[in-house]
């Protein structure tokens, strides 16, 4: 694919050759190739529009050194840009507090219980934190078992109310049992839900607003296509939250959606999962995701 | 768009529409140069026309691939049970599609069996002994862990013993880049095949709606794999538009037979080509 797009952007820009520098006239026809490819990659057809222009503003004018051709040049500029784009500062999961409360929040099916447990596991293993899981999702059928089973596989406890069907009432019942047992990290698993669903999103918005999270993350499928625009918008209107975390990445999908939230919420993107086994998690490369976007 | 002629901007503008629904960039092109196409042909198209080319065209589309409307998956009454294997990436939403359909069956007055051949995922089993309740079908499973083709073969052995009609063969979610996993698939036909020779009568894709790209890359690599016969398309009931529809029954030729709209047991419909065309717009005014 990256090589796809090397000679595409090597065609587009042959008018180039011998003239050194990178033209206005020569580099609209880059662009849309950039474009294509990044909508190629599930990047939002509006982000990439935007990200193309300033690219191109940035590679207009610029000289051809004498080891790269334009189209290898244009590649450079336009990974470069990406992985600036998405890397900055590198965020760490706050997990100083005592307790500290990680609310864990998506769409169906992204991987979120999944990730709690890979979470738990990460901060048990590695941080050394006495965790408690919490079972905060009342619908999916075996929701509770799911957890329950992977708390076990881990060795972390998990509260769990079968009779509740309100996750606010078992947050709260969850906070309380973890001061009494000395839990330090307290992370709440939730039902999946649609940004659209207007009672469901605020029975987020009540459980977020009632304990007061420490973190709260945003699990989003690697896999989503244009609607990621929406969904991340949503989802950080009503939970504001600190971070994402994007889910099987052990696929082939090129995970353009992780440009488009990044753009959309400016968010950083705390961890990967990689697999479904509870080791499979990461933390994540600005550059490895660029160049898995350009497909390089 | 304030235009009363098909320019290259309104062509810009649809392009943008096709895309920021997943249908994908070359099915994006092939649907513009067939409107430039008509456009030129007609000399004089004015924007007002242009929705009703753009549904004619998708509906072309769709009809061009054999993606016609259907009722679903058509039950012979053999004496031997129909055998569907549902297959997918993870999280798409296959167990809760088979309990949507296990409950259509049983509706029909047909006889349903359902396999727990996902002995991997965390509570997979636990969670199609729940969908079974709902459906009030039975179930035949194992413990967690054993081997998802000898649940398969129980599975059929048992409906066969039950004159059951139709049977439904739950499946873990794998990717479709993982090569033991797909080939996991094909022991577990293989296995089936020892009961009843022509098994499975209908391999199941469940593909997510909100899928990117990917989705082109999982239907291909199923296909390969196990031969797939139909489509579901799930969670339409998001902000998602569900262009790989479009996409897919481009490439693929695959029929579309369901759409998943919530989570509930009746929340899957036959999968309706104008319906989807109407929705398809309706979520994109
Ligand atoms: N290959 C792969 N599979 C994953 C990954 N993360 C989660 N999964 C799988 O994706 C499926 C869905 O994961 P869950 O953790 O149940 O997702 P969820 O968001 O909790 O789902 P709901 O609670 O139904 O909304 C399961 O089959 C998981 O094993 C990953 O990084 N890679
Ligand atoms: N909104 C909505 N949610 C759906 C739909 N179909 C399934 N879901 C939800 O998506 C999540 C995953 O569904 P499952 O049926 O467990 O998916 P699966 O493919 O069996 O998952 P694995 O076995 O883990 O690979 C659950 O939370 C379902 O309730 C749908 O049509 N609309
Ligand atoms: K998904
Ligand atoms: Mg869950
Ligand atoms: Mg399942």
């Amino acid at each position: 694919m990256f090589q796809n797009l090397q000679d595409k952007l090597d065609k587009a820009l042959h008018t180039l050759k011998g003239k050194g520098q990178i033209t206005e006239i020569n580099v609209a026809e880059t662009v849309k190739e950039v474009r294509r490819a990044l909508v190629d990659a599930d990047v939002s057809y509006k982000v990439a529009k935007d990200f193309t222009s300033i690219v191109k503003e940035k590679a207009l004018g610029e000289n051809v050194i004498t080891s790269l051709n334009p189209g290898q040049l244009m590649v450079k500029i336009v990974h470069d840009e990406l992985a600036k784009l998405m890397g900055g500062e590198v965020a760490e999961l706050k997990i100083d507090d005592n307790p500290t409360i990680i609310l864990i929040a998506g769409l169906q099916g992204s991987g979120k219980t999944t990730f709690s447990g890979k979470l738990a596991n990460f901060l048990k293993t590695k941080k050394n934190k006495k965790v408690l899981l919490v079972a905060g999702d009342v619908y999916r059928p075996a929701a509770i078992n799911q957890l329950q089973v992977l708390g076990e596989q881990i060795g972390v406890d998990v509260y769990a109310d079968l009779a509740s069907k309100n996750p606010v009432e078992i947050a709260q019942a969850a906070i309380a049992q973890a001061k009494q047992n000395g839990n330090n990290v307290i992370i709440i698993d939730t039902a999946g839900r649609l940004a659209i669903d207007a009672e469901m999103m605020d029975e987020i918005r009540r459980v977020h607003q009632t304990v007061n999270p420490t973190e709260t993350l945003f699990v989003v499928d690697s896999m989503t296509g244009q609607d990621a625009v929406n969904t991340a918008k949503s989802f950080n209107d009503v939970l504001n939250y600190n971070g994402v975390v994007l889910t099987k990445l052990d696929g082939d999908t090129r995970g353009g959606a992780a440009l488009t939230i990044r753009t959309v919420v400016d968010k950083p993107i705390k961890f990967i999962s990689t697999g479904e086994k509870m080791e499979a998690l990461d933390v994540f490369y600005p550059e490895r995701m660029a160049d898995r976007i350009l497909g390089m | 768009v304030g235009k009363s002629k098909v320019d290259d901007e309104v062509l810009d503008d649809l392009e943008e529409v096709l895309i920021s629904s997943d249908v994908g960039v070359e099915t994006t092109v092939k649907i513009i140069r067939r409107i430039e196409e008509r456009v030129e042909r007609d000399k004089y198209v004015s924007t007002s026309e242009l929705d009703l080319i753009l549904r004619e065209e998708i509906a072309g589309l769709l009809s061009e691939n054999n993606i016609e409307d259907t009722n679903g998956f058509t039950i012979p009454k053999k004496n031997v049970p129909y055998v569907i294997m549902v297959v997918g990436v993870n999280g798409v939403g296959k167990t809760t599609t088979i309990g949507k359909l296990a409950s259509q069956f049983k509706a029909n007055g047909l006889k349903v069996v359902l396999g727990a051949a996902d002995t991997f995922r965390a509570a997979a089993v636990d969670q199609l002994v729940i969908w079974a309740e709902r459906a009030d079908v039975p179930i035949v499973k194992q413990a967690m862990g054993s081997d998802p083709a000898s649940v398969a073969f129980d599975t059929i052995q048992s409906a066969v013993a039950q004159n059951a009609d139709v049977v439904l063969i739950d499946t873990a979610g794998r990717l479709h880049n993982k090569v033991n996993l797909m080939n996991e698939l094909t022991k577990i036909k293989r296995v089936m095949q020892k009961v009843i020779p022509d098994a499975p009568h209908e391999v199941l894709l469940v593909l997510d709606g909100s899928t990117g790209q990917n989705a082109f890359e999982q239907a291909k690599q199923f296909t390969q794999a196990t031969e797939v016969t139909a489509l579901a398309v799930t969670k339409l009931d998001g902000t998602a538009k569900g262009g790989v529809v479009i996409g897919i029954s481009d490439q693929f030729q695959i029929p579309v037979k369901y759409i998943g709209v919530g989570e509930g047991i009746n929340d899957l419909q036959a999968f309706n080509k104008m319906e989807f065309v109407d929705s398809f717009f309706k979520r994109n005014n």
